[in-house]
């Protein structure tokens, strides 16, 4: 029986569930926050060490470090050289790592590390300005080879892409071109391949890239060419022309400023070692978020404490979609409708066996003690208090009894919802008078079957991960709980207890 | 035991808890009428008003200290039961259906004295026996002296009536009868025998106990089939004017025969449960329907149980 009045609860549902699940996966593309609890990430570590002698005096030593290399970010970056003064400075294509120290004497070594993750994030444009070709002046007879080779190349292409590509080719030093040869017999191929393509009106600079390989030791940059095309910058291999970067290549320093210089000492050196690492993918996250400030990661903003706290609050709907589903679709019965999961998260503090022994024997003693209550004929309320104060001091005596028999539960059973098992007693005392035993362990062993189910589902550690990760996957137990409530068929026990009807079929 | 495939249900027209709630309860019941069901005093007070008649009130005790009048009225009082006004399933009745000198014979034949009962009064007051503990009020009300012919199919108690009223349209009906397994209480999941009723006629159909179906009463070896209920249209016409009293959609009326006044009403029920398909061997879905589909409902209670009589009558 469908009702027309009910499509748009449904289309709500739906929305609900829908804007749930893109959320939460919205929040593990844009922040990384894994879908499982365990998951690691591969991370570079990468080590630059300079090493200088010093003219005996004052000392600045400063090392161009990446900002925002294409395809990695980084996530730490720390410095390690005794007696130094660091400090990272500069910004928009030029950061530096500075040391500086007063009185320097011998040979120095200073190190700057940092953990890089791949990313395929698209990094912002750092330039304000569109950058712009500069004029170079040549002298013949350079200026007329320079001229003829980029005749060549422009007539064999049509964008700045392709017009690289094609000067690359051309200044390849085979020996082929006499024009080439002329111009290669300074030796520094890269500086002339930008003050060439700068001459032609494409933007060209160098770049130093490393590549990375687990477990290298004194490595040293590898040049690479870039040009600007008009809406970003492009990297080029300078010896094959081959456009984009390999797989595994870190842009170290981009631009025109220079890699490494030292104030204060001679022979200066920088190389690299590196090292793959595994971290959780999870903790990459909370890292990332906080090094760029724009990633909300909800609760890992709130003091530890709190923290733990909400862990346990954001299983408490898993409990009531358990409750829920136990009662409304198999039809068990529990005393009291949300006692079961107030029991569960007991559970999860205490452990499951030593947390269903406390609570039955708790139940149990409040039990006898309340018949002893029932025969002096008390008022509701008072008889109530007398039972939560004897429910402490049972639990207080368990806890005693079970520390010093080595038990450490024991203390943990304070966890228990006092008030709640003071009135669960009462229930099933009055249950019992009213309707026998039979009724008392139907309903106590149906609450704890719930409990112990609520419970198995909340310990699973991926359930903690998600609750806690991606609080947005609520609304989805949200939209599964309404939707439930909207069941109108038969529940399990309803085909049992029903089962005499089969005569009349 | 074992166990019924939903389609066979489906078949039968058996409704369910989840359907009741949501397609019948919800539907058709407001909240605001809650109250008047849940709470017996104020029942009473507004099925009077529309000529519905419930066993007499003699005190009320609102208050602690208004218990000590209880003993002068009960003075000489022969028979009176004790209730919580928010009770439900039977819990805090008391029934005294005799004296003994000073002190009071319950209906189980237990005797007691007036300290007893004035403790039973003080917890019915604390709330003991209402929903979520909160404090009540205890009715105290003419004992009900089950009609004679009646009275022989029931192991003590008085056996009750109920009859589930859809939109004011009496759908299904079924007798109640205390045994010595459900200690004199008309409860059927405690063992007491509900006995399916024709609509049509009063008299019984079918009857089961503990879910299955029987033939004679276990105690007095009564055949339950013979049973016939007397004014039977008088007590189908009640219960149907119960909804103009209440206003409730969705309810069961549960009603008594006393042997000098005839059918009284003992209590309406906004969540009446569902064992009454099961004494009649049918689904209530049918039925149900039926009233749903109904283009011009009958304006008065006397009009639906006619048609009720005449629609839903065993065909024999
Ligand atoms: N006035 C009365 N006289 C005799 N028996 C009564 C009286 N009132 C209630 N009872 C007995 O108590 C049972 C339960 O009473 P009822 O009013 O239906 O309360 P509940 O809501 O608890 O079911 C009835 O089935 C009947 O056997
Ligand atoms: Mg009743």
């Amino acid at each position: 029986m469908t009702n027309p009045s009910r499509i748009p609860f449904y289309v709500a549902v739906l929305l609900l569930i829908g804007a749930g699940i893109s959320l939460a996966i919205w929040r593990h593309m844009e922040l990384g926050i894994p879908w499982l609890a365990g998951e690691q990430r591969p991370v570079w570590m990468v080590e630059a060490r300079i090493d200088f002698d010093s003219n005996n005096g004052p000392v600045l030593a400063s090392l161009n470090v990446p900002e925002q290399p294409p395809g990695f970010s980084i996530i730490s970056e720390q410095a390690a050289s005794p007696g130094y003064g660091f400090s990272i400075v500069g910004k928009n294509g030029n950061r530096r790592a500075e040391w500086t120290k007063r009185d320097v004497v011998g040979p120095q070594t200073l190190y700057f590390k940092a953990q890089f993750v791949p990313s395929d994030r698209d990094r912002p444009d750092l330039s304000a300005r569109k950058p712009r070709a500069h004029d170079v002046f040549w002298e013949e007879p350079q200026a007329t080879a320079v001229r003829e080779i980029l005749d060549q190349a422009r007539e064999r292409s049509s964008t700045p892409e392709s017009m690289t590509r094609e000067v690359i080719r051309l200044m390849r030093p085979d020996g082929a071109n006499q024009n080439t040869a002329l111009l290669a017999s300074d030796g520094d191929n890269i500086s002339l391949l930008v003050k060439m393509l700068n001459h032609a009106g494409i933007p060209a600079r160098t770049a130093d890239g490393l590549r990375l390989e687990d477990a290298r030791r004194r490595q040293q940059l590898m040049p690479f060419l870039q040009i600007y095309n008009g809406s970003r910058w492009l990297t080029f291999d300078p010896k094959t022309g081959e456009q984009g970067l390999p797989d595994n290549l870190l842009l170290w320093r981009e631009g025109s400023a220079s890699l490494l210089d030292v104030v204060g000492g001679d022979n200066s050196r920088v190389s690299f070692s590196m090292l793959r690492q595994t971290v959780p993918a999870l903790q990459l996250a909370t890292m990332q978020s906080k090094s760029n400030s724009l990633g909300y990661l909800g609760f890992y903003e709130l003091p530890i404490e709190e923290q733990s706290m909400f862990r346990l609050l954001l299983l408490l709907p898993l409990g009531a979609f358990v409750v829920a589903f136990m009662r409304m679709l198999i039809g068990i019965r529990t005393s009291g409708t949300f006692m079961p999961v107030l029991i569960a998260v007991a559970f999860v503090q205490t452990a499951l066996i030593p947390g269903l022994v406390a609570f039955v024997a708790i139940v149990a003693i409040g039990l006898l003690m309340r018949g002893y209550l029932s025969s002096l004929n008390l008022l509701l309320v008072s008889r109530i208090s007398a039972l939560i104060i004897l429910v402490i001091f049972i639990t207080a005596g368990l806890s005693v009894f079970g520390y010093q028999m080595g038990f450490n539960t024991g203390m943990t059973v304070t966890f228990f919802p006092m008030v709640i098992i003071a009135w669960t007693i009462e229930r099933m005392s009055i249950l019992w008078e009213e309707e026998g035993v039979r009724e008392v362990l139907i309903q106590g062993t149906g609450s704890l079957f719930v409990a112990v189910c609520a419970y198995l589902l909340m310990s699973i550690p991926l359930s903690g991960h998600l609750t806690f990760n991606f609080p947005e996957l609520h609304l989805v137990i949200l939209g599964l709980i309404l939707l439930m409530g909207q069941y109108t068929g038969y529940k399990l026990t309803e085909l049992r207890r029903f089962s005499p009807m089969k005569v009349y079929d | 035991m074992g166990w019924i495939s939903p389609r066979a249900l489906n078949r039968l027209g058996m409704l369910n808890m989840n359907r009741r709630n949501v397609d019948y309860i919800a539907r058709y019941n407001e909240r605001a009428s809650y109250p008047l069901v849940d709470n017996k005093l104020k029942t009473k007070l507004v099925v009077a008003e529309y000529g519905v008649k419930t066993p007499r009130l003699l005190q009320v005790v609102r208050e602690q200290h208004e218990i000590s009048h209880f003993r002068e009225m009960a003075e000489d009082l022969a028979g009176f039961a004790i209730k919580p006004a928010k009770g439900s399933g039977g819990k805090g009745i008391t029934v005294i259906t005799g004296r003994d000198g000073d002190e009071y014979i319950k209906g189980s034949g237990v005797r007691v004295n007036a300290g007893y009962l004035e403790r039973h009064l003080t917890n019915i007051l604390a709330g003991l026996y209402s929903l979520a503990g909160t404090p009540d009020v205890a009715i105290v009300e003419n004992l009900v002296q089950s009609e004679p012919t009646l009275a022989r199919y029931s192991h003590q108690g008085v056996p009750d009536i109920r009859i589930v009223v859809f939109r004011g349209y009496p759908v299904m009906a079924m007798l109640r009868v205390a045994t010595t397994a459900s200690d004199g209480k008309a409860n059927l999941h405690q063992g007491a025998i509900g006995v399916g009723l024709d609509l049509g006629s009063g008299r019984g159909l079918n009857a089961v106990q503990f879910n299955r179906p029987t033939l004679l009463h276990p105690d007095t070896g009564l055949a339950l089939e013979n049973i016939q209920i007397s004014d039977w249209e008088l007590m189908l016409e009640m219960a149907a004017r119960c909804y103009e009293a209440t206003g409730l959609g969705y309810m069961g009326v549960d009603l008594v025969v006393d042997a000098n006044e005839g059918p009284l009403l003992l209590e309406l029920n906004a969540r009446p449960g569902l064992a009454i398909q099961m004494a009649n061997g049918q689904g209530l879905l049918p039925r149900l329907k039926t009233i749903e589909k109904l283009k011009r409902p009958h304006f008065t209670p006397q009009e639906r149980a006619e048609f009720a009589m005449a629609t839903f009558a065993a065909r024999a």
